[in-house]
């Protein structure tokens, strides 16, 4: 039987992801040109990046997610935050969901920081009150100094992480996507960053981390799915998955012991 | 893991969203913030952006006018007021449609990164062209009473018709190119050969009474032209035609149909393809 109690936040029920191959197509004129066989490569080509993929996260969990390059996690964050459609089976969400935060899917180019803060916010449906009254809180977490009114193309990597952490953190979410994007803030902020995500979980904040550090996948999470080859592999404690990983992958990682938890901050 | 109904296995994908409750108060700052954005984007100063929005029709209407008129010797009455009166609606038209392309494709960052009502931007986009428009109506004010010509009141009900009209039309016709363009990139240089040629076949540099009787019927099978004979027998004569109205009225309809269609049918895939 079902655990009663628990309901998910987030829900896969045999979920599959395929993508099509649009390369043959990329303009009208080709297109037109090549009807026949532009339909016929749109129905057909089909890449599957998930095949029958099921799990559930709970409120209030720090979940994450690994497998090697091209596994399909991020199409399972694309899935979650509702910007990919599956192309069978089931995903139920249950919350107010933060913008995905991901390498390049960043902000607006020629905002400055702060209509970005903004942007983001009308974008995940708050309104310009309620963003307003967290603004200043946003620029105090992201440290940007005076570059909060610059133009965002003048960022440095780092300075972008830093400026998505501190807006989908702040901007009261209940399930927060995180595509592995905070190994380019420095150390300090990594710091901070951990003791922000630690914190989610006495406020019932679900979060999902896509990660390739496993020392912060082993020190941050609950539960750990296992994305191989675009199915499940393993789901479960992240220590034992953390060194199956390791192990599968044929690199020696030092995680420390559970119990203790001693792993360096800077590693994450 | 706890629900694993093997019944969702073979059914078409299906995606369910609860507790993101958009109120109507955010819908309108999305658009807000939207618009401001496009401004700023298009702009980054607001006098310099409204003296180009008036420059650019102002400056075609000239050139026009050098081309027929001084050059060519057309014999057409109050030939100025003819071009302007053409001009600056067929601007407004020509630069929201032409630059359509782009909406969703140049917003690729946060269709990505967020699931929200992308209709917002072809939406917004319309606005701020709107805007545009309006903001560029006291320099058509002031070429009229420079040629001692001064509006009705017919305005009053004319102008609030024939702008929610155009952007009706404006904003499905963006709607469906937008959408389009995600999957054939190409699409620009199409939209542009066909605006061109539409800018021709449409009573803009001449008056509708210039044409042989049997082109004036022909006329009711461009979208644009009956909008176009409207808003000059507007500013020119003070003069709502009902059946041009009504013909116009269909083509927005239409097309804000045949948008919304095409973006219903393409939008899941947006983030996939951009
Ligand atoms: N928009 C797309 N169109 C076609 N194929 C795609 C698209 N996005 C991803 N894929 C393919 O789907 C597979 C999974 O991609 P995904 O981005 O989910 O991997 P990932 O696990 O996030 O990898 P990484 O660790 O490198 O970020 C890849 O093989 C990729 O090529
Ligand atoms: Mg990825």
């Amino acid at each position: 039987m079902r655990e009663p109690v628990r309901e998910p936040v987030i829900s896969f029920q045999n979920v599959s992801k395929s993508y099509a191959f649009y390369k043959q197509i990329s303009g009208i004129k080709n297109f037109a040109f090549n009807l026949h066989r532009s339909l016929a490569s749109i129905r057909n080509a089909q890449y599957e990046a998930l095949r029958d993929i099921s799990f559930d996260v709970y409120k209030g969990e720090n979940f994450g997610i690994i497998g090697h390059n091209g596994a399909g996690k991020s199409t399972a964050l694309g899935l979650i935050a509702g910007v990919l459609e599956p192309t069978r089976g089931r995903v139920v969400v249950r919350g107010r969901i933060s913008p995905l935060l991901a390498l390049g899917a960043g902000f607006h180019q020629e905002l400055t920081g702060r209509e970005n803060i903004i942007l983001n916010g009308v974008l995940m449906g708050l309104t310009r009150r309620e963003i307003m009254t967290k603004v200043d809180e946003i620029i105090d977490f992201a440290e940007l100094g005076e570059f909060i009114d610059s133009p965002i193309r003048v960022y440095s990597r780092g300075m972008l992480a830093r400026l998505g952490f501190a807006v989908v953190a702040s901007l009261d979410p209940e399930i927060l996507l995180i595509d592995e994007i905070l190994g380019v803030g420095d150390i300090r902020f990594q710091k901070k960053c951990q003791e922000k995500m630690l914190n989610f979980k006495e406020s019932g904040v679900t979060l999902l981390l896509v990660t390739h550090s496993i020392a912060s996948i082993a020190k941050l999470c609950d539960r750990v799915l296992w994305i191989e080859d675009h199915v499940v592999k393993m789901i479960g404690d992240p220590y034992e998955i953390a060194e199956q990983y390791c192990k599968a992958a044929g690199v020696e990682v030092d995680l420390g012991t559970p119990t203790q938890g001693t792993l360096s901050t800077t590693s994450l | 893991m706890a629900s694993v109904d093997v019944k969702w296995a073979n059914v078409k994908g299906k995606l369910q969203h609860y507790g993101s409750n958009r109120t109507l108060e955010s819908y309108r700052d999305l658009m807000l913030v939207l618009v401001q954005k496009e401004l700023k984007v298009r702009y980054n100063n607001k006098v310099l952006g409204y003296l180009w929005s008036i420059a650019n029709p102002l400056a075609s209407a000239l050139i026009y006018y050098v081309a027929f008129k001084v050059l060519m010797r057309v014999q057409i009455e109050d030939y100025p007021l003819v071009l302007i009166s053409g001009v600056f609606p067929w601007q407004w038209f020509t630069n929201a449609v032409g630059s359509s392309t782009g909406l969703f494709v140049g917003n690729a960052s946060i269709i990505k990164k967020v699931n929200f009502p992308k209709q917002v931007v072809p939406l917004s986009a319309g606005l701020n062209h709107l805007i545009h428009f309006m903001v560029s109506l006291p320099v058509i004010l002031l070429f009229l009473f420079i040629f001692n010509e001064s509006p009705t009141l017919s305005w009053l009900y004319g102008l609030p018709l024939l702008l929610s009209i155009q952007f009706v039309m404006v904003y499905g016709i963006s709607l469906m190119i937008a959408s389009i363009n995600v999957f054939l990139r190409d699409l620009e240089r199409l939209v542009g050969i066909i605006l061109h040629f539409v800018f021709y076949v449409t009573p803009i540099l001449y008056p509708l009474e210039n044409l042989p009787p049997r082109f004036q019927d022909a006329l009711y099978f461009n979208p644009v032209a009956p909008l176009m004979v409207s808003w000059r027998e507007l500013i020119l004569h003070g003069k709502i035609d009902l059946i041009n109205i009504l013909v116009s009225l269909g083509y927005a309809l239409l097309f804000l149909g045949i948008g919304s269609w095409v973006y219903r049918k393409l939008s899941w895939k947006f983030a996939e393809v951009i």
